[in-house]
């Protein structure tokens, strides 16, 4: 579904990503660990085209994600959120959600400022998919709510529920753990269980928060320094000795 | 019920209040042949003037209450709105009317193009471009070159047209409905396309642009096309103030223009539709009293010289955003808000445990 290969990114002297290569599979939830500065949220940058690398090609079913525009990537079928998460903050949760289906609708702004039939049926299935999302989510308490004010773990809620919304076939999760508690981490296992389940998406996930990375990844993919260090399933990496000396070690 | 997602306007029942308003504008001229009065053409040219500015302002709101652009040269547009209405009634013998379509055409464009560079600039560099726009074309329109088209300095007389059908009622009544009709048309449009796909893309952008970008929202294309739309509205403006005041010069679209267009944004409250009629109103009532407030000022303080309307303009300004930094429209809804009671609202949401569905979610 998903071939990265040979991709390298560097920003002046630092080489964030050095020739980085792997595989994600339809179906699988893949994770891609590695400590603070490893590379991982650039490569996240380059497959939503935020940055360009300077060497290797992505392929997206087969169809190459470099050659492809920053705003079609929507439409190809790859969405994702943000470490830092990146909400619209003065539209509510359901204008958010809402902007999630803008690669799923076509109508102009002309057809728009004259509200013409097509815009009132497309809008309403727009929103009706929202608020299902919405409450997929659990967010119906602050459906109208402008997101900007609403607590952190809700807001990475709401911007999972607006990167499903767009109906993506490969979901980019940056860190969705991160700044939750003990038993929102638990619920957001579930969730991006039920994510691959129910809304058939794959799913790349960045994450420092270890058991739930081992726990719901199908393999893991293991980065240090740009270069990829290790990738296989969650119990050969546990126990490749490279990653214990990159990684769990230093958690550890 | 799961009310629709334009929070901003009809989320409080805005919508009925709109329909008041546009009702009691309807209404209004016809105050005149109730109880005729001297001055009576005069208050309904004030009414035309103020449609015409908040026409202008709801222009560069789009673009920058919910686009988040800057233009300090919005003037510009006006002014090309006004001088092709102009040109085309006086040189080509177009009815008034048939001026608009094409004046919204020509300023969609100029915005369009406009917007291409706009595109390139960070937002003090395009501050600083859109101000080079506001200066420079005044004096554009006063070149030799074309002086045979815009009559140079002294600008361009037109006529006021008459009511048609033989109607009962003035020429200043007429205009008043003319103009209120490009207002409910603008305003219609502009509701409706802020309450779309397209408009959440434009404030989407507003909010953050590279979010915007991975949902699929091609950034460029929607703010020059938004760039387009803005001028097209503070052109239509322009092309009304024309057909009303009868007449275009070169200086009355300076630089003053453009700052009052941001003044009545900020005051009526960027990001709000009926604050851009808050604005438009406040320009016209702070036009009208100016002079007297200068001449106050100059009893009081003795001064030797006029106290210029821009600078009534700034002091009130910077009282009115230190009174209500989100501008009238905004401080109405808060309010509003407060008296109903929605801090307490915040409250009981605020309080709820944030794990909502750990239940439900293990099977
Ligand atoms: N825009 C940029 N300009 C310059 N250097 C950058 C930029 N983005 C990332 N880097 C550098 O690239 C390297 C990789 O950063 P990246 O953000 O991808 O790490 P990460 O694996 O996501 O780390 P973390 O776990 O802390 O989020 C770091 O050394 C970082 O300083
Ligand atoms: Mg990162």
């Amino acid at each position: 579904m998903l071939s990265v290969r040979g991709v390298t990114v560097r920003f002046g002297g630092v080489v964030a990503l050095d020739a980085v290569s792997f595989d994600v599979f339809p179906g699988q939830i893949a994770g891609l660990i590695g400590p603070n500065g490893a590379g991982k949220t650039t490569l996240f940058n380059c497959l939503s085209r935020l940055y360009q690398p300077s060497a290797g090609e992505i392929l997206f079913q087969g169809q190459s994600v470099l050659a492809t525009p920053r705003h079609r990537i929507a439409s190809i079928g790859i969405g994702r959120t943000f470490q830092n998460v990146a909400l619209f903050d003065r539209l509510t949760v359901l204008e958010n959600v809402m902007v999630g289906r803008h690669c799923q609708t076509h109508s102009s702004f002309a057809a728009n400022a004259l509200r013409l039939a097509g815009v009132v049926a497309e809008q309403a299935g727009a929103q009706a998919r929202a608020m299902e999302l919405i409450e997929f989510m659990g967010l119906e308490d602050f459906t109208h709510w402008p997101s900007g004010g609403l607590p952190f773990p809700i807001r990475k809620r709401v911007e999972l529920a607006r990167a499903l919304a767009a109906k993506p076939k490969l979901l980019l999760l940056d860190e969705p753990a991160a700044g939750l508690n003990h038993d929102e981490v638990h619920v957001l296992e579930a969730q991006i269980r039920r994510v691959r389940d129910t809304q058939d998406v794959t799913v790349l996930l960045v994450e420092h928060h270890m058991s739930l990375v081992m726990s719901v990844s199908d393999k893991v993919i293991t980065v240090n320094f740009g270069r990829k260090i290790a990738d296989g399933t969650p119990e050969e990496v546990r126990r490749d000795p490279e990653v214990i000396r990159a990684y769990l070690g230093t958690a550890a | 019920m799961a009310a629709s997602a334009t929070s901003w306007a009809t989320r409080r029942g805005i919508g009925w209040w709109a329909l008041a308003f546009w009702i009691f504008m309807l209404v209004l001229p016809l105050m005149g042949s109730a109880f005729p009065s001297e001055s009576f053409d005069y208050y309904m040219f004030m009414g035309q003037s103020m449609m015409v500015y908040a026409i202008a302002v709801l222009g560069l709101n789009l673009l920058t209450g919910f686009n988040g652009q800057i233009s300090l040269g919005h003037g510009a547009f006006f002014a090309l709105g006004a001088y092709t209405a102009a040109i085309l009634m006086i040189d080509f013998g177009w009815p008034y009317w048939a001026t608009i379509p094409v004046v919204a055409i020509v300023c969609f464009g100029a915005g369009f193009l406009f917007g291409f560079p706009a595109l390139k600039l960070e937002s003090h560099y395009l501050a600083l471009a859109t101000f080079t726009l506001a200066i420079a074309v005044p004096q554009l329109l006063k070149h030799k070159s074309i002086a045979g088209w815009t009559g140079g300095v002294s600008g361009l007389v037109l006529e006021k047209p008459d009511p048609p059908f033989g109607l009962p009622i003035s020429p200043d009544q007429f205009l008043f409905y003319f103009c209120l009709l490009m207002a409910m048309i603008l305003f219609w449009a502009a509701f409706n396309l802020l309450r779309g796909r397209s408009g959440r893309a434009m404030m989407a952008i507003r909010d953050h642009g590279m979010a915007a970008g991975t949902m699929g929202i091609d950034t460029s294309l929607y703010k020059t096309i938004t760039f387009g739309i803005s001028a097209l509205y503070t052109g239509i403006a322009g092309a009304l103030s024309a057909i009303t005041v009868a007449y275009v010069a070169p200086d009355s679209f300076a630089l003053p223009l453009s700052i009052a267009f941001l003044v009545g944004l900020v005051v009526g409250g960027i990001g709000s539709l009926p604050g851009c009629l808050i604005g438009g109103a406040f320009l016209v009532l702070v036009q009208n009293w100016s002079q007297s407030l200068s001449d106050v000022l100059k009893e009081t303080f003795s001064l030797q010289y006029d106290v210029p309307s821009w600078a009534i303009y700034g002091v009130l300004l910077l009282l009115l955003m230190y009174v209500m930094p989100t501008g009238i429209a905004g401080g109405v809804l808060r309010l509003r808000g407060a008296i109903a009671g929605r801090l307490r609202r915040v409250e009981t949401v605020r309080s709820k445990p944030l794990v909502l569905q750990s239940e439900g979610e293990k099977h």
